[in-house]
């Protein structure tokens, strides 16, 4: 299936998604990861050996959510923009999700804009929470978006105007 | 008559690390390319890239020529010879070249080839309408100069290239109305294919072209499905309203000058077209001329700079130079280029190179 669309499957993301109990506890990464492709930076990105060491390169990123604290620093460094960041205590009704976003014009603190699934479509209207896009991004910059908590597992990019 | 140790051909990411590695050995490094300013395809890959740190993981393609360009620029014993194409390699070690016009002949000890690839073509109705670009060409206009190549673009190919340059297409605005491959299935890295997928971009494999229509441009074309035995199936055209169609559908090595030089070549499906025969230590079945990168098989541009580091140094061993620790050195880059073949991913290319040291083997034993 996302050998001949792009677009992975249900069960796909959920098993990238960290477990329920771990979810409500704060902030981790979430790496969709598929493919055994020649790649390590995200362990090598990793400062709380959250990511473990690669026997092979071509392994997938195996991720420990018990000692990942969300911290953000793999986003940007996955070559792939296959990593984000879920936060399920941001508010009752809402999760937080830090996406790599790498289109101009950048959206601001505040903005409603459109959230997409992994296929483009739009599936509710998502606020930004937080633009960053430091000098360690390089040019990969993080955008923080409040998503209903029942839409977390379906979105994964922004829409910007029309 | 220009005199040098080790003549470089090609300044793209091989040619930069071939020229590296032969000046750190103490070689006088003559490197030549026929653009105006070097760095090859580096300068149009605007995502980073994958590998290890060793290659520059996580590094935009764009900032790692300007690395490498740093260093080469930073050793006195390169000089650089850009504007210059080679004629031809001779076998008394004379090389002749047009340096932006003038005829030139250079006496090298040792040759490395790192000419690159070319785009394939694509045959269907009406493919020489003024809108159906290569997907080079699109980055140059696009990367390079800033210019948009149209409004709304089919991108034929799914492979890591036709990935990227669609993404690239969305960063600077321009719409891309699919991505079709004639394969069952996408080329290219699947984290390439799910970043356009999510901004909306479909990719329908099994589909190729059936033909494009404008009377002085392109102003639309017909796509279809293909069954399983690649036929297309009737019934299922689809009409897409496009300015622009950007052919991505593999490349193959840039080798005329090895078959100038008499280096014998086999053409191997896995590798992109004819290759040449080379050994271990990347040397052609002419000694003294080697190779690097796409010209050996069409690869990544991580490995290309392994193969690049590997065939310097080898060149400049073979004409009395060395570095300490050399042979750890080569034993370090021989498994950086296993590891990064090692996977499913390598499957063609690390068949491609078995078949050829096959090849190598055989011909060896016969000359006993």
């Amino acid at each position: 299936m996302l050998a001949s669309t792009g677009v992975p499957t249900r069960v796909d993301i959920e098993k990238a998604f960290p477990n329920e109990v771990r979810m409500n506890q704060g902030a981790a990464a979430v790496i969709e990861c598929f493919q055994n492709i020649p790649c390590n930076p995200c362990y090598t990105a990793c400062n709380r050996n959250a990511i473990k060491e690669f026997q092979d390169i071509n392994d997938l990123p195996l991720i420990d959510h018990e000692q990942c604290n969300g911290c953000g620093l793999c986003i940007s460094k996955c070559p792939g923009l296959a990593i984000m960041v879920v936060d399920m205590t941001y508010s009752e009704h809402e999760g937080l999700l830090k996406i790599p976003y790498e289109f101009i014009p950048l959206p601001v603190e505040g903005d409603i804009v459109r959230g997409l699934d992994r296929s483009g479509k739009h599936m509710c209207d998502v606020k930004v929470v937080k633009v960053l896009n430091t000098k360690y991004l390089d040019r990969t910059p993080i955008i923080s978006i409040a998503v209903p908590k029942e839409y977390i597992h379906n979105v994964r990019n922004i829409g910007m105007g029309d | 008559m220009k005199y040098t140790d080790v003549l470089i051909i090609g300044g793209g990411p091989a040619g930069l690390c071939a020229a590296i590695s032969a000046a750190e050995a103490g070689c006088k490094v003559l490197l030549v390319d026929r653009n105006r300013s070097l760095g090859g395809q580096l300068v149009k890959q605007t995502h980073m890239f994958f590998g290890s740190e060793k290659q520059y993981a996580s590094v935009r393609g764009i900032d790692i020529s300007k690395i490498l360009l740093n260093q080469i620029h930073d050793k006195e014993n390169i000089e650089i010879l850009n504007d210059t194409t080679i004629l031809g390699i001779y076998e008394d070690g004379v090389i002749t070249a047009e340096s932006s016009g003038i005829y030139m002949k250079i006496k090298v000890k040792s040759t490395i080839v790192a000419t690159g690839a070319s785009e394939k073509t694509l045959a269907f109705p009406n493919n020489d309408l003024p809108g159906v670009y290569g997907a080079g060409a699109v980055q140059t206009l696009m990367n390079e100069h800033g210019i948009k190549p149209g409004k709304n673009v089919l991108m034929v190919g799914a492979g890591n290239i036709g990935l990227i340059v669609s993404y690239q297409l969305l960063q600077a605005g321009v719409k891309v109305a699919a991505i079709i491959d004639a394969a069952p299935n996408i080329g290219g890295y699947l984290v390439h294919a799910s970043k356009v997928r999510r901004s909306g971009v479909p990719i329908y494999t099994r589909h190729t072209v059936k033909q494009a229509y404008g009377k002085d441009e392109l102003k639309g074309a017909t796509i279809h499905k293909l069954d399983e035995n690649w036929n297309p199936i009737e019934g299922t055209e689809m009409d897409l309203d496009i300015d622009v169609m950007c052919i991505a559908v593999g490349l193959s090595p840039l080798c005329e000058l090895l078959w100038q030089a008499g280096c014998e070549m086999k053409y191997m499906n896995e590798l992109g077209g004819y290759v040449p025969l080379r050994n271990e230590r990347m040397e052609t079945s002419i000694p003294g001329i080697f190779v690097a990168g796409d010209v050996g098989g069409v690869e990544e541009a991580s490995s290309a700079m392994v193969e690049g580091y590997l065939a310097g140094i080898n060149a400049a061993q073979s004409i009395g130079h060395t570095v300490c620790n050399i042979e750890e050195k080569k034993k370090d880059l021989h498994d950086q280029l296993h590891a990064l073949r090692s996977g499913p991913v390598g499957t063609k290319i690390r068949e491609g190179i078995t078949q050829l040291q096959t090849v190598l083997e055989a011909a060896a034993s016969s000359s006993l």
